[in-house]
C-alpha cells in the first residue's frame, strides 16, 4: 500500500500464512492446514477458494476444503503442475502466499432445512468437504445428509478415515464407489451416477452439489434430470483458469460469466445460456 | 469550461516546453510507413496527422509486462507501484474511448491500483483525426468523434487548432501555451465541421446495424455457421488481441532474478485467441476449439464486456485487428453483418 493509491489495498498482493500440518492422502493429493501469520483467522463461506503463491514459482487457484467452524484452513494440492510440485515438496513451518477468498458459495443460508445431496468425482470432494463439515457442525440446521464418492481407483481415495467416521454417524449416509474393481475393496465398483439411484432422500426435494471433473457433470445431470430434480436445486462447482481471482484477468470467462466472481458454485438453472458451462 | 484556439506554430512551441518538464511525453511518429506512440524527443516528430498506430495507447496504461510485486523467493512480497508522469499526446477519439472502458473495467468491484495509479498520472492529449485510415470503422461504432477521458482536444482546423480542456490538468497546459486565445465561433464552427464530417467518413466498413443492437444479435448467433467458415483459417495467433484497444486480458507469472533470492511477479498481455488460454492444470482446456476461440473475441466485444460497462460495445472501430489478421477473417463488421444478413430477427 503506498500514499499514490489513496489507501487502496493492492488486490494482487498475497498474505504470509504457515504450513502447519501436511500429509499425503494418496499417491498424489497432499493435504495442508494452513494458519495466517498475522495471527488473523480466515474468513470465508463453503465453496469459495483462495490464491496459492509460492514466490518465484507462480500462483493457481485452490478450493477450501476446511470449513468455516474450525480454525486455519485446509486445502488438498494435486501435483500436476509447476506450483504444485513446489508446495509438494514443502514441508511443515514453510510459508505460502494467499489471497482471498473469492467466488461465490455454497447455498449454506438457503438450503437450511432440507435434505443435502453430495455428488463428489475425485477430488471434488475436497471443495465439497466444506460444507459436509460445515453442515455437520450446524447438522440441527439441514435435514437428511447424504454423501456419494466416486474414485477412479482404490488407491486414489481421499480422507479415508474421515469417511470411516461419516459412514459411522447415523446421522448421515455416505455411499462410495470406485470405477474399477479391486482387490482390497468390497464396496461398490462402477462411476457415481450408478449410485443416484440409491439415494433414500426424496432427491426432487432435495439440494444436489456437485464437484468432479469435466467429463463427469454431463453424465450426473442427465441421472438428475431423469430423477425428476429441478434445475434450481442443483448446484456445481466449477474449475477454470483463475488466474486473477478478481475478475481482469479474462481467463476463467465462461461466456458472460467469470468464475472467479460468478462462480465457482452456481446454481444450474442459472447456466441455461452457458453452453460453455459444462 | 473553456475553449480555445492555438496557431500549430504556437502549439510547436507548447509541445517543446512539454518536453523539458521533465514528464514522460509519449506521442505519435512515423515508423517506416506506419505510425506508432513513442517518446517524443523533438517536437518536430510529432505527427498528429497520422492515420492509425500500430499499437494502441494501451501499451503505455497496462504495459505489455508490468511488475506487480516484488519478493524474496518463497517468503515475502511487496507492491510495486511505479508509475510516473506522462502525457499521451495525439490519442485518438476511437482510443479514447478505449481507454475509457479500461478505466471502468479496471476500478469496478475488485479496484486494481496498478492500472488505476498508472491512468491518474497520465495527462491524455487527444486530437480528432484527420486521415481516416485504411480500415477504420469507427462512425459505425460511434467513436469517431469523444467527449470525455482527456484533458485536452485538438481538432485541427488549418492553420489551428481548436483546443478543449476539460480538466483541471487540461487548463494547466492551456496556460503553457502561449497565444492561445479563446476560440471564435468561426473556429468553433470548423470544429463542429471537421467532427460532423468525422462522424460519416472514418467508416471504411460499415456496419448494417446500430451498435448497440449487437448484444441483441449475438443472442441469436451462437451456432451461426460463420464462426466456423472463418476459424478454419484462423492460425490462432493472437494478433488480433496484441493491436486491440479494448483487449486486456492478462497472464501473471513470477521472474527470479539473477541472485536467485528475489523476482518479481509480473503480468504480461494474453490473448483469447491463444490455443492454451483456457487451459488449466492437468492440460485440461475449456476452449479448445479454434472457432470457439474466434467466437469468444466476437462475443467479447459485442456482449460479454458490454454487459459489464453499461452496454458500450467493447469494440471501438479502430480497424488495427483488420489491417493486422494474416488471415483476412478478423473484420468484426464482416463477422457481425454476416449474421445480420442470415439470421431471423424477430
Amino acid at each position: 500500500m503506498c500514499e499514490c493509491c489513496n489507501g487502496k489495498k493492492d488486490i494482487y498482493l498475497p498474505e504470509l500464512c504457515t504450513i502447519t500440518k501436511r500429509r499425503m492422502l494418496n499417491g498424489t493429493e497432499l493435504y495442508m492446514h494452513l494458519e495466517k501469520d498475522s495471527g488473523a483467522d480466515f474468513d470465508y463461506i463453503p465453496g469459495q477458494f483462495v490464491e496459492v503463491s509460492v514466490a518465484g514459482i507462480g500462483e493457481a487457484p485452490i478450493s477450501i476444503s476446511s470449513s468455516p467452524t474450525q480454525k486455519g484452513l485446509e486445502l488438498v494440492v494435486r501435483n500436476v503442475g509447476s506450483l504444485t510440485k513446489v508446495i509438494h515438496k514443502m514441508e511443515v513451518g514453510d510459508k505460502l502466499g494467499i489471497r482471498g477468498p473469492y467466488g461465490s458459495t455454497y447455498p449454506v443460508e438457503s438450503a437450511k432445512g432440507k435434505d443435502l445431496v453430495f455428488i463428489c468425482g475425485g477430488i471434488g470432494l475436497v471443495p465439497q468437504r466444506s460444507f459436509i463439515r460445515y453442515a455437520l457442525d450446524n447438522r440441527a440446521d439441514y435435514g437428511n445428509i447424504t454423501v456419494l464418492i466416486g474414485t477412479k481407483c482404490h488407491d486414489m481415495r481421499l480422507f479415508r478415515e474421515e469417511i470411516a467416521m461419516w459412514e459411522e454417524r447415523d446421522d448421515m449416509t455416505v455411499m462410495e464407489t470406485i470405477d474399477e474393481g479391486h482387490d482390497c475393496w468390497n464396496g461398490n465398483v462402477g462411476v457415481v451416477t450408478t449410485l443416484i439411484p440409491k439415494v433414500e432422500s426424496d432427491l426432487p426435494k432435495s439440494q444436489v452439489l456437485i464437484c468432479g471433473p469435466p467429463i463427469m457433470y454431463k453424465f450426473v445431470l442427465m441421472a438428475l434430470a431423469e430423477a425428476d430434480v429441478p434445475e434450481d436445486h442443483i448446484f456445481v462447482n466449477l474449475e477454470r483458469r483463475m488466474k486473477c481471482g478478481v475478475g481482469k484477468c479474462g481467463h476463467c470467462q465462461m461466456n458472460g460469466h467469470y468464475v472467479c466472481q460468478d462462480g465457482p458454485v452456481f446454481r444450474y438453472s442459472d447456466l441455461a445460456n452457458v453452453p460453455e458451462a459444462i | 469550461m473553456s475553449v480555445s484556439t492555438v496557431t500549430k506554430k504556437q502549439f510547436k512551441s507548447f509541445v517543446s516546453a512539454l518536453l523539458g518538464t521533465g514528464q514522460a511525453v509519449i506521442g505519435v511518429q512515423a515508423k517506416n510507413d506506419k505510425f506508432a506512440f513513442g517518446e517524443l524527443k523533438n517536437a518536430d516528430d510529432l505527427r498528429l496527422d497520422y492515420d492509425v498506430t500500430i499499437l494502441s495507447p494501451r501499451k503505455y496504461l497496462l504495459p505489455p509486462k508490468e511488475e506487480l510485486l516484488s519478493f524474496k523467493v518463497g517468503g515475502e512480497s511487496k507492491s510495486v507501484q511505479d508509475a510516473g508522469k506522462m502525457v499521451l499526446l495525439g490519442v485518438h477519439p476511437y482510443d479514447m474511448v478505449a481507454i475509457n472502458q479500461m478505466d471502468e473495467l479496471f476500478s469496478q468491484d475488485e479496484y486494481d491500483t496498478h492500472y488505476m495509479n498508472r491512468r491518474k498520472n497520465i495527462t491524455v492529449i487527444a486530437c480528432d483525426v484527420v486521415t481516416p485510415s485504411e480500415n477504420v470503422f469507427a462512425s459505425s461504432m460511434n467513436t469517431a468523434t469523444c467527449d470525455k477521458g482527456y484533458d485536452l482536444l485538438l481538432t485541427d482546423i488549418g492553420d489551428a487548432y481548436v483546443v478543449d480542456a476539460p480538466t483541471e490538468k487540461g487548463q494547466a497546459l492551456v496556460a503553457m501555451m502561449s497565444g492561445a486565445n479563446k476560440a471564435t465561433d468561426a473556429d468553433l464552427d470548423k470544429r463542429k465541421a471537421v467532427q460532423e464530417k468525422n462522424r460519416l467518413v472514418l467508416n471504411k466498413h460499415q456496419l448494417e446495424c446500430k451498435p448497440s443492437f449487437l448484444p441483441k444479435l449475438l443472442e441469436k448467433a451462437y451456432n451461426h455457421p460463420v464462426w466456423e467458415e472463418k476459424a478454419k483459417l484462423c492460425y490462432s495467433c493472437g494478433s488480433c488481441n496484441q493491436v486491440c484497444p479494448t483487449c486486456y486480458c492478462f497472464d501473471v507469472q513470477d521472474e527470479v532474478n539473477w541472485d536467485l533470492e528475489t523476482g518479481c511477479r509480473y503480468r504480461a498481455w494474453d490473448g483469447c485467441l491463444l490455443q492454451n488460454f483456457a487451459t488449466v492444470a492437468g492440460d485440461h482446456n475449456f476452449r479448445k476449439k479454434r472457432e470457439d476461440r474466434f467466437r469468444h473475441r466476437l462475443y467479447r466485444k459485442g456482449k460479454y464486456v458490454p454487459s459489464k460497462i453499461g452496454g458500450q460495445i467493447a469494440c471501438v472501430g479502430c480497424g488495427r485487428c483488420v489491417s493486422a489478421c494474416t488471415s483476412h477473417i478478423a473484420n468484426p463488421v464482416d463477422v457481425y453483418n454476416t449474421i445480420l444478413e442470415t439470421t431471423e430477427l424477430s
